[in-house]
């Protein structure tokens, strides 16, 4: 199949490329983020800002728009690149700051650095990223160009190499490609660290002619956004990666398989497939090759279990979303019965990337049974959430206290919750735990498909464990007995033991259950929803014997344990904050003038607690909720 | 007999066609599995009721017999504590979900709940774990057919019956916990246009669809 002329082709389009991004040169570059993270908090709107002010400066710059560099605590962010001085990097933007930068900084020439994050290259006073602690550990593989490459513009990506790797593949044989992929070791990052080379290997070597690849981007874990930031930053990337795969695979046709609420996703992944088509590198005769290919996007309906494969292939069949019994695996009977390669978004990202650097340099990073590199959505109580790729390997703490820079609120870590509603909560004991598939699954939790939530110590073990359930119980899609019905009864006693109506004997019934769960369902979503109770109770087991025995939530969250109460030593009497923020009024005055709540009428909305002067403090709550007649005698 | 090949099960040593399912190799040699939703000829096979566990030598894990083919040698138990323990907790679920109304029932006697409790000496009325009824309404607007949904195990064999024999009016809606079997836009099923064929009655392992009496 190869004829060696791709890469002669490519290097022409690289060329042009080249040639079209001279006419940037001398300008002043402003590289907006506007992946969804930027937009929630005003991307565009700081895009529009910057607009209007070049335009009334009359200033020789381009605004353009880019993806997510990973730090998305710090969005609206964008990176000002002025003509012979070092790109310098400003977060936390809105229209007012928007404003000023283009006057103060192009015009008068002061970077402005109190906006400034970091300085993309070494600056006089302005700090680097890689001065940030973060920037020992990290290692940008993957996200090497995410934030820096204009998504919706192809020859930003060609400039940068991009397509080197596709031609490279098509000028050898599927067969060498494979083994260079077999090689390298990586693994599914999809969750389950299936070795991706053996996959494909599978499904090429089928008798049957007709075969299909698919990009998994069906991501639904609660708090996992990796993929998505992945597919607005640089589509480019994984089109690559899933043309290479396909190639491999003997496909001629590929699919993206996008949930529809990922729409500047779609939009950006569509935008992209169609500029690849113009230029003949995907699509007939690719790179003047004879092999052709066509790549549609299938947009998921919101399904979380379409993220299985067997269900997500029965979606795309037109059934309903049901997962299927495996074997026969996808690889063997896949869509419409024929052989079907599934691989997630971030293990086909890092394919162009091992055809261009070769297995060696992949196995060079990470573990031995895990190369290459991690990459997590860090989100919850966090300083800086975002984004992180790190080695396989770097240790939990790492991650949570030197990328994600700590636990907001100066609060105290409590657990960090891994793989989404199929992983398991880890406490603090276990931070030195490096991250990879093995280390994970033996701590109790998974590696999943990347998701990281860090709670603090206002989470309850068991609220988490119930909402994970309940997330699983809703997403179940009921065909099989034990998905279905035993995360019912599970949750139906989570929900029990967090109103305080536990019983001692539900944590063994919890545990049995759990176990039964497990074993007896279909799919994966069934089989590992029990994980996040498991852990919880292993970790936390004496939060579930607070709320079972003493009708008590430590954590002060599980509502129907706790009450509010207002120190009367604390109160200031004179203030009425709290009276006027109470919904139900049920906080008066009594003859001391000193606030008290009527518990009867108490609602538990904390909108007093909120309220009352930082000076004061005087709302706290406790638990059990009868701790307030306590207090209140004790006072009289 | 050619073509043949040996397999035993719970020590007995039967004969079984290649490619053939173990849950049928066992029921056509008097040997008794549990299941709900199989079917001969279900291609590929629902899998979805989870009764049908057996531990095969060599595997770490039951699986379940509707789905794993014979090959020969093939050594397999069907009791076993660890066996015993899933199938046990799935009857129970199913149990908790099936509204036990035995004595007022026109399956009893003939309903395979019953058989799987009498084989396997589970209880109907399981007292580890709470009831979890829906209470949805009785649908008797057909002629001939009774619709309990209270008393569904959602093995689908109505869905195939009424496909392949009547007007092809039953379908799986909903999702988790609230799935069902039903019509189309949740219509009675008298108005659905189902022709009285009663196909889904004959197929019903339970008392959910019956001849209205």
């Amino acid at each position: 199949m190869s004829n060696k002329n791709a890469s002669p082709a490519l290097e022409q389009l690289r060329d042009q490329a080249i040639k079209n991004r001279a006419s940037l040169e001398g300008k002043t570059l402003i590289l907006v983020g506007t992946a969804t993270c930027g937009r929630a908090v005003g991307a565009l709107d700081v895009v529009r800002v910057f607009r209007e002010e070049i335009e009334r400066l009359q200033l020789d710059a381009a605004v353009i728009e880019v993806g997510c560099m990973g730090h998305c605590y710090a969005e609206p962010m964008a990176v000002i690149y002025k003509p012979g001085e070092p790109g310098i990097c400003y977060g936390y933007l809105n229209e007012g700051i928007a404003a000023r930068l283009p006057q103060d900084y192009l015009v008068e020439g002061d970077p402005c650095a109190e906006f400034a994050l970091a300085a993309m290259e070494v600056h006089e006073y302005i700090p680097t990223f890689q001065d940030f602690p973060r920037g020992l550990i990290e290692q940008k593989a993957v996200m090497e160009h995410c934030g820096y490459i204009d998504p919706e513009n192809i020859e930003n990506y060609l400039a940068v190499g991009g397509y080197g790797s596709l031609a490279a593949a098509l000028d050898r044989n599927p067969s060498e490609v494979i083994g260079e992929i077999k090689d390298s070791v990586l693994r599914g990052r999809g969750g389950a660290g299936f070795p991706t080379g053996l996959k494909w290997e599978m499904c090429g070597g089928s008798q049957e002619k007709t075969r299909y690849v698919i990009c998994n981007a069906d991501e639904g874990d609660p708090g996992a956004f990796m993929d998505r930031t992945i597919l607005e930053s640089n589509p480019h990337l994984v089109i690559e990666g899933l043309a290479i795969a396909a190639y491999c695979a003997g496909a001629a046709k590929a699919y993206f398989y996008v949930r529809a609420e990922y729409p500047l996703a779609v939009e950006r992944i569509k935008k992209a497939l169609q500029q690849a088509e113009k230029l003949g590198i995907i699509g007939k005769s690719m790179l003047g090759t004879k092999y052709s290919l066509d790549i549609e996007v299938f947009q998921g309906s919101g399904a979380f279990v379409c993220g299985e494969e067997t269900a997500l292939i029965a979606s795309m069949e037109g059934e309903p979303g049901l997962p299927r019994h495996r074997p026969p695996y996808p690889a063997v009977a896949g869509l419409f019965g024929k052989p079907t390669v599934i691989d997630n978004v971030k293990t086909l990202s890092y394919v162009p990337l091992i055809i261009k650097n070769g297995a060696g340099w992949f196995r060079s990073i990470g573990t031995e049974k895990s190369p290459g590199t991690a990459i997590f959505a860090l989100a919850g109580k966090l300083v800086n959430t975002g984004l992180a790729e790190v080695p396989m390997g770097t240790t939990l703490s790492q991650i949570i206290y030197d990328v994600g820079s700590g636990i907001a609120g100066n609060k105290k870590f409590k657990a960090v919750q891994i793989g989404g509603p199929s992983g398991g909560c880890l406490p603090e004991e276990t931070l030195d735990t490096p991250v990879d598939y093995e280390s994970l699954s033996k701590a109790g939790a998974m590696m999943g498909s990347g998701g990281m939530v860090v709670l603090d110590e206002g989470d309850c073990m068991v609220e988490i464990a119930r909402f994970f359930l309940d997330f699983t119980q809703k997403e179940s899609c009921g065909k099989c007995t034990f998905c279905r019905l035993g995360t019912k009864h599970m949750l139906d006693i989570l929900e029990r033991i967090t109103k305080g109506e536990g019983r001692p004997e539900d944590i063994n019934l919890l545990l049995e259950l759990a176990e039964d769960v497990r074993a007896g369902s279909l799919c994966n979503l069934g089989k590992t929803a029990p994980n996040p109770v498991l852990s919880t109770l292993r970790y936390f087991r004496q939060e579930y014997d607070a709320h079972i025995n003493e009708k008590r939530c430590p954590s002060l969250m599980c509502k129907d344990l706790i009450a509010y109460y207002i120190l009367p030593d604390k109160c200031e009497r004179s203030c009425d904050a709290c009276v006027g923020s109470c919904p139900v009024e049920a906080i008066f005055s009594n003859e001391d003038r000193i606030k008290v709540i009527n518990q009867e009428k108490c609602v538990k909305c904390d909108s007093c607690l909120v309220a009352c002067p930082p000076q004061y403090r005087a709302v706290i709550k406790v638990s059990p909720p009868d701790e307030v007649l306590r207090r209140e005698k004790g006072v009289k | 007999m050619a073509g043949k090949i040996k397999i035993t099960i719970d020590g007995k040593e039967i004969e079984a066609s290649p490619g053939e399912k173990i849950l049928w190799a066992a029921l056509d040699n008097g040997i008794y599995i549990p299941h709900l939703c199989a079917g001969r000829d279900h291609h590929p096979p629902s899998a979805s009721c989870r009764l049908c566990f057996v531990e095969i030598e060599g595997y770490p894990q039951p699986v379940t017999s509707c789905t794993q083919e014979v090959t020969g040698g093939m050594v397999i138990s069907t009791r076993s504590e660890r066996l015993d323990r899933i199938v046990g907790t799935g009857f129970e679920m199913i149990m908790t979900n099936h509204l036990t109304d035995c004595k007022a029932c026109p399956k009893n006697r003939s309903c395979e709940l019953q058989k799987i409790a009498r084989e396997r000496k589970f209880r109907l009325k399981p007292p580890r774990l709470p009831r979890l009824d829906r209470e949805l309404p009785v649908d008797d607007s057909a002629d001939g057919i009774k619709h309990d949904p209270n008393k569904c195990v959602l093995c689908g064999h109505c869905i195939r019956a009424c496909r392949e024999k009547g007007a092809g009016v039953l379908g799986f809606a909903r999702r988790g916990f609230e799935r069902v079997v039903t019509t189309f836009n949740g219509a009675p099923l008298g108005e659905s246009g189902c022709n009285s064929c009663t196909a889904c009655t004959l197929v019903c392992p339970v008392g959910a669809l019956t001849l209205k009496v």
